[in-house]
């Protein structure tokens, strides 16, 4: 027993009364959890939710997607499928020739893609952010849809053009 | 017709005070049990910054009675393997001599139990009983956690109760009593004149030990979730854990009750005295020991040994022996 020993038992004691201290300050400071049903998080700048669709800025019922197909590319879950139609839209009927000048051939009618379906099959997705990353317009965000539940798969089945001209609607 | 009044009169009064105090106490223990489940979680959830029980009733004031009431629907097992009669004694065992346990105290100037001279002796003797029912509780059930939880219950409360009892002793020596009414009657209403400013060595110790009896979190190696699942009690279902559950808090308020006692000058409160003081007194205590739950991480079983072997008990011995010379110097 040498004055070292108590140095580090007195030592020891006062590590306790610390520690008292700083579960006695955590004890009056204020919750920081969250009533659930009554109350919500606001704070859901980060939060990464299911991806969403985002709307041309002239129009909020058309996706900004070109249809190129990178998002469905690269998916490593292979949740994303994307369905189009091809519209073809008749050309402007060619000038009258003048005259002197050969009649130019009938311009072809134009061909458009355009985005029908959008559907994102949440059940599998990994929430990676590829198809975030690699989309060149910038159409797809995540959501930041928190309290999402649902009680079977087939209700995380999303179609992504539909929710958003809902969202357009409002 | 045998004359009631007569009948009556043959039931001495002293039996008759010492049932009505076993039914008083029966609701006393009762009550605080779930009190005491109610604050542990309260400061549980604060102290981790949520809220604790809420849902069910005002501040979730009904939450341990929708709990205990959970706790008596559940089924009883009987592990295969497992001795019955050992299993299904152990927690009886442990919860009925807590009564005894509260008999001697007194929580205000009439209201005791039975008033003997040997009150502190009593509970001394009979808060032994406890260990026995952990042991046989973790012998009976044929698990090896159970087991362990046993083994390391004996050791642990073997240990914690000499240096407890040799801190209770100063007290008795300064006081020259066993008697919990007299050491109370001996110190004085103002916070000066309790038997904590002179001996807050004994006090410190006792406390220390006391949360080591009750196998409370620093101590709670018997139980010990994270190793052995649940200790002792790993086999219980529905009121056999119900009743130790039940035992540990009301132990909880014994030793509080008997630091009230020896330390803070019992009912005999500043101002007026009273019953209130004692429940105050006793309830500041209980949340200290529920603060140190949700402080301390638990020791190790080296650390738990060595604590009292090489600290609490050579530090008692001279907290005694110092008392047993002041006593005779100044006295």
């Amino acid at each position: 027993m040498t004055s070292q020993t108590f140095k580090e038992a007195a030592k020891a004691v006062w590590s306790m009364v610390v520690g008292l201290k700083v579960t006695g300050k955590n004890f009056l400071l204020p919750q920081i959890t969250v009533h659930y049903p009554r109350q919500v998080v606001t704070n859901l700048d980060t939060y990464r939710g299911h991806i969403e669709l985002i709307a041309k800025d002239d129009n909020p019922f058309a996706a900004r997607c070109i249809l190129c197909g990178q998002c469905e590319n690269n998916c490593p879950s292979g949740c994303i499928t994307i369905e189009s139609v091809t519209r073809e839209i008749p050309a402007e009927a060619p000038k009258e020739p003048a005259p002197g000048e050969e009649a130019k051939p009938a311009p072809k009618p134009k061909k458009v893609k355009e985005l029908t379906q959008f559907l994102l099959d949440y059940n599998l997705c990994s929430l990676c952010g590829l198809c975030v990353q690699n989309c060149p317009v910038d159409s797809l965000r995540f959501s930041r849809d928190v309290y999402l539940a649902g009680f079977s798969r087939g209700e995380f089945e999303f179609e992504l053009l539909e929710m958003l001209q809902k969202r357009g609607k409002k | 017709m045998p004359d009631m009044n007569a009948l009556l009169a043959g039931i001495p009064a002293e039996l008759t005070r010492l049932v009505l105090a076993l039914i008083g106490l029966m609701v006393f223990i009762g009550l605080n049990g779930l009190a005491l489940v109610w604050v542990e979680r309260k400061v549980a959830g604060h102290v981790q910054r949520r809220p604790g029980p809420f849902e069910v009733g005002p501040f979730g004031l009904i939450q341990p009675i929708v709990d205990a009431i959970k706790l008596i629907g559940k089924q009883l097992v009987t592990p295969s393997g497992s001795d019955k009669f050992l299993f299904w004694l152990a927690p009886l065992l442990s919860f009925l001599p807590i009564f005894l346990l509260f008999i001697p105290i007194p929580f205000s100037k009439n209201l005791v139990g039975l008033d003997t001279n040997l009150g502190l002796l009593l509970i001394l003797a009979f808060a032994g009983l406890n260990v026995l029912a952990l042991c046989l509780a973790g012998w009976g059930q044929n698990n090896k956690w159970g087991l362990l939880g046993a083994g390391r219950a004996v050791a642990q409360s073997v240990a914690y109760e000499i240096p407890l009892l040799l801190s209770v002793l100063a007290i008795s020596f300064q006081t020259g009593s066993l008697s919990l009414t007299e050491i109370t009657a001996k110190q004085g209403a103002w916070p000066w004149q309790w038997n904590i400013i002179v001996q807050p060595l004994a006090f410190f110790l006792y406390f220390i030990c006391a949360v080591a009896e009750t196998n409370r979190a620093p101590f709670d190696l018997p139980e010990a979730e994270s190793e052995l699942t649940a200790g002792f009690h790993t086999e219980y279902s529905g009121m056999g854990f119900g009743l130790f559950f039940l035992a540990e808090y009301a132990n909880m308020i014994v030793v509080c009750s008997v630091a009230t006692v020896l330390f803070l000058g019992g009912w005999q409160g500043p101002f007026e005295p009273g019953w209130w003081w004692f429940l105050i007194k006793m309830y500041v205590l209980l949340v200290v020991i529920i603060w140190f739950r949700w402080t301390y991480p638990r020791v190790r079983f080296d650390q738990l040994l060595n604590l009292n072997w090489k600290w609490l008990l050579p530090l008692s011995m001279v907290n005694l022996v110092a008392t047993a010379f002041a006593v005779k110097l100044f006295a």
